[in-house]
């Protein structure tokens, strides 16, 4: 079968969202695909450009996973611009020279920045605000300005202001029109979003008509037209996109009245082999700046590739967004431009927050409403406006604070199972409702199966309702029981621990639970006991409940035998210490290698041997490094500002402080920590549960990374701290996990767990919404004080040592483990390798 | 003739654990459930790993009866007969043992 050869012309989101609909429906194969990427790398989400701000990690924005391009074997053509289409031929012309044929072709260039002809604006020190590039001449620009102008106050100068704000730029927003957001908000919702910004120390000029820009002695000078003016450095214009369709109207494609190239209802241009798709098309005359519909798009191309029945027939462009700090949400006829519609509003100036309705002249259908300053209403809303579900009976409770009483629910069982519940990856109530059928019995499941949630995340609450639905439709109770003996989960038996101060399994079984206990409950208590009070896990009493690992202070190994890993904080080791390791690892006969976790491990040891080794690894000043337990395993560091060329920070310093500082605790899971010197990132610190690395002004703060079963890059927490706050938001947030993960739940999969997610954590760990930081760092002090080094309690109590005996009755070792050489050390002896050492 | 072999005192082995005891050349698992003289003995060998380590592992309640679970894999044997509660076809041997009226524990002879 001939292929289809396809070209797309264009890498942004919606270019690439195209193609990833191609793979995901396993359709690729059909086509010879061919991509243009003017840009120097692969689509990135502009729609969180500005985080790039934070950590200047381009690959941290990148929505092409690794190797998706090369293993569906699809021809990117990187830094290659298209300047021409032949539509006779069906050939694109690159600049390289190169021709590529097509038998379809899709046209997703997006849009340009436009910057209105003012005299001057095309001097020095002028940007616009769109791609990596754009940003780090921006921030380049910022290292020698103090004032920085931001010309456009809509949504993404207001995103533009946040940024420039965060460069510690004095800065100012210069509007046009007299209100902010003047395309989403009305008059009042603009003037509450101005206050809040003004209170941040950012300058807003509304009715701001820019004559021109003159350079002066120290810097530049806007002219307004009201005869005003403005001295400032540098400025970033964001005065609305345009259509970049220029390759559609030099090969004649029909352009739109006010461009855009034009395309019906299923994304095909005025040339049937031609689709146009995101915010280089126009459809009845409409070009839509927002990602959700370009996503439609996308989708509508495919389907009629492939001769599925699918159209585009609008899209609604209600959107929410964190401006500054400040939500913002805009939904339907938020400006009350429909016939005889009325509206409801609620005003508190205090705060501020400024909420309206816009509803049917009937007063029976939701039209649009405006949140400023608290958005917490947004999905229930959009909803009810998508759906035209019916208003109740006094549609003002909608929007009134909690204090007013409790608001009608929304009911997701009146949504249709047409309703659209994630804009972001067009999922439908029916599709949720499909997964939870087939199994997806929690949120991240439902995230992982369906996509719902994993864009902006802010249908998150109502995919929780719908979950919460189906599952008590279907019977499900929702079991947090730690297992046949508890029906409590980790976290209430917690609470339970400390509360009432409970101190041993069995006084906890006997008030709490049920029957003997098993391998589930009881080294989840041990562990539990261990984070609470951090007695000395081998007392008698607490033994029986530990894991062999934690009995033997040792990793077991498939032979039975146990390894030896001394703390070595931050990967810092002397040379007396390499010899003290080096020859007891020789006496012993053990294995030795460098561990993933950047320590020096021993292997092989039997167990009647650990306690001799200990000794001597602490009397060669080591200490237990916990490599047994579910707790802190190490600092991954890597050299830092000291040695290092590049750092800018002191990693290993810092790292060895954290190590220390946090070692010994015992967690529901391990944990990890890296440090980075500088963004090149050498520690991988975004890969561990907690990542700290070194910018110009302090340190970054990451969490919820895994670099293990299941990859996941950490989340900035906070940016640009100083030692003392990253370490009391630390404090804060390990006894957070601490407190409220499940058994065995890593922090990565803990934080997908959390309804909010990472702006939910941010939320308790540094703006306190719980109320509970000062209990969490005191509570992180007091265990603190109680951490000793294992090793050296199990040394000194010698009664304790007969246990690391094999035999109770006979000073004979196990003569069941066998190793064979290999690579100048030895292994264990496979199956086979036993039998004919023991002569079977 | 019955023929037991006496391992060690009762309170060497700490209620809620249980201790490796090697009987002629077996590795055996001699289990103390609660803080009595009610004991249960199978072969210390984990037949999943040919490793001797069984009387490291947690004891567990599932179904009204006694198991424990391998430090290694987790599978769970019973204690009473050495059944494999994951795969029939691992289960390992079981010993009768006791308490004497000394106190002594002892295994008897297969």
């Amino acid at each position: 079968m001939n292929k289809t050869n396809l070209v797309i012309i264009g890498n942004g989101m919606v270019g690439h969202r195209f193609v990833e609909e191609l793979i995901d429906k396993q359709v690729s194969n059909q086509f010879n695909i061919t991509i243009f990427c003017e840009e120097p790398r692969v689509a990135y989400d502009r729609v969180h450009l500005s985080s790039y701000f934070n950590d200047h990690n381009a690959q941290a924005l990148s929505l092409v996973s690794d190797g998706l391009y090369q293993t569906n074997q699809i021809n990117l053509l990187l830094n290659e611009r298209a300047i021409g289409i032949n539509r006779q031929a069906k050939e694109v012309y690159a600049q390289s020279g190169q021709v590529i044929p097509y038998d379809k072709l899709v046209i997703a260039t997006g849009s340009y920045p436009w910057v209105p002809p003012i005299k001057g604006a095309d001097g020095k020190n002028c940007f616009v605000y769109r791609t990596i590039e754009d940003l780090d001449a921006i921030s380049a620009c910022a290292k020698y300005s103090r004032r920085g102008a931001v010309v456009g106050g809509g949504l993404l100068g207001l995103e533009a202001a946040g940024a420039v704000k965060n460069l510690g730029m004095e800065t100012h927003v210069v509007e046009f029109a007299p209100v902010l957001m003047a395309e989403q908000l009305d008059a009042l919702g603009g003037e509450q979003l101005r206050r809040k910004i003004e209170a941040m120390g950012v300058g807003v000029h509304t009715n701001k008509n820019t004559l021109e820009i003159t350079d002066a002695a120290n810097g530049k000078v806007m002219q307004f037209a009201d005869g005003s003016s403005l001295e400032i450095d540098f400025i970033v214009f964001s005065t609305g996109i345009r259509p970049q369709d220029k390759l559609a109207r030099e090969c004649q494609l029909e352009i739109a009245p006010r461009g855009g190239i034009v395309i019906n209802d299923y994304c095909q241009t005025s040339d049937a082999n031609i689709y146009a798709i995101g915010e280089c098309a126009a459809w009845q005359g409409r070009v839509f700046g927002l990602v959700a519909p370009g996503y439609k798009m996308a989708q509508v191309a495919i389907a009629h590739l492939l001769g599925e029945a699918l159209t585009f027939d609008g899209a609604d462009m209600s959107a929410k967004l964190k401006l500054m700090g400040v939500d913002v949400g805009s939904i339907g006829d938020a400006k009350g431009k429909t016939a005889n519609c009325r509206s409801y509003i609620y005003l508190d100036e205090n705060i501020p927050v400024y909420k309206k309705l816009v509803v049917s002249p009937d007063h029976q259908r939701l039209l649009g409403a405006v949140l400023v300053g608290d958005t917490a209403d947004y999905s229930n809303l959009l909803q009810m406006m998508l759906n035209q579900m019916p208003l109740p009976e006094h549609p003002d409770t909608l929007i009134l604070p909690a204090h007013a009483g409790v608001k009608p629910a929304l009911g997701v069982d009146a949504l249709p199972d047409s309703a659209q519940i994630c804009s972001c990856f067009d999922v439908t109530k029916a599709r949720i409702v499909q997964a939870i059928q087939a199994g997806c019995h929690t949120v991240a499941a439902i995230k992982a199966e369906t996509k719902a949630g994993t864009g902006c995340g802010g249908c998150l609450p109502l995919v929780t309702q719908i979950l919460n639905m189906e599952l008590t439709k279907q019977g499900i109770e929702v079991s947090h029981a730690l297992c046949e003996h508890f029906k409590y989960s980790r976290q209430e038996l917690y609470h339970l621990i400390r509360v009432e101060g409970l101190t041993s399994f069995n006084e906890i079984i006997h008030k709490h639970g049920q029957g003997y206990g098993c391998e589930i409950c009881k080294p989840t208590i041990g562990s539990l006991l261990a984070s609470c009070w951090n007695n000395y896990i081998l007392e008698p009493a607490l033994t029986p409940l530990q894991d062999s690992n934690d009995i033997f202070l040792g990793n077991i190994q498939k032979n039975g035998t146990y390894s030896v890993i001394p703390r070595s904080a931050g990967g810092e080791i002397t040379p007396d210490g390499l010899i003290a390791i080096g020859q007891i690892a020789k006496k012993y006969q053990l294995y030795s290698k460098i561990t993933g976790s950047q320590r020096i491990g021993l292997f092989g040891a039997q167990k009647d041997d650990l306690p001799a080794i200990w000794q001597a690894l602490i009397d060669a000043g080591f200490e237990s490094g916990y490599a047994y337990a579910k707790a802190l395993r190490m600092a991954k560091t890597c050299v830092g500002s000291t040695w290092c060329r590049f750092g800018v920070g002191d990693s290993v310093g810092f790292g060895v402080e954290l190590e220390h500082r946090y070692k010994g605790i015992r967690a529901p899971h391990k944990f990890k920590l890296g440090v980075s010197g500088c963004t090149r990132e050498c520690a991988e610190a975004q890969g561990k549960d907690i990542g700290v690395i070194a910018t110009e002004n302090g340190w970054n703060l990451y969490v919820c990374g895994n670099g293990g079963m299941k990859p996941r890059h950490a989340d900035l927490l906070a940016a640009d701290l100083d030692k003392e706050t990253l370490i009391r938001y630390l404090d804060r947030f390990i006894m957070f996990y601490i407190r409220t993960a499940d058994k065995l739940q890593r922090t990565s999969v803990w934080l997908e767990s959390l309804d909010g997610g990472i702006n939910y954590l941010r939320s308790v760990i540094i703006d306190d919404k719980l109320g509970i930081n000062d209990e969490l760092e005191k509570e992180m002090a007091r265990i603190r004080k109680l951490v000793v080094c294992e090793w050296k309690e199990a040394v000194e109590h010698s009664e304790n040592q007969q246990r690391f005996a094999h035999f109770i009755n006979s000073p004979q070792r196990d003569d069941n483990v066998k190793f064979v050489p290999e690579r100048q050390q030895h292994r264990p002896a496979t199956a086979k390798e036993r039998k004919i050492i023991l002569g079977e | 003739m019955e023929q037991w072999i006496t391992i060690c005192r009762l309170d060497d082995i700490l209620p809620q654990t249980g201790v490796c005891a090697l009987v002629n050349q077996d590795h055996v698992a001699i289990f103390r459930p609660y803080n009595s003289n009610e004991l249960y003995a199978i072969s210390n060998i984990d037949p999943f790993a040919q490793a001797s380590v069984l009387s490291r592992g947690i004891i567990a309640e599932h179904d009204n009866e006694l198991w424990v679970a391998s430090p290694l894999k987790k599978q769970r044997f019973r204690l009473r007969d050495g059944y494999c509660l994951e795969d029939a076809h691992y289960s390992v041997a079981h010993y009768d043992v006791k308490v004497n009226e000394a106190g002594l524990v002892q295994v008897k002879l297969p």
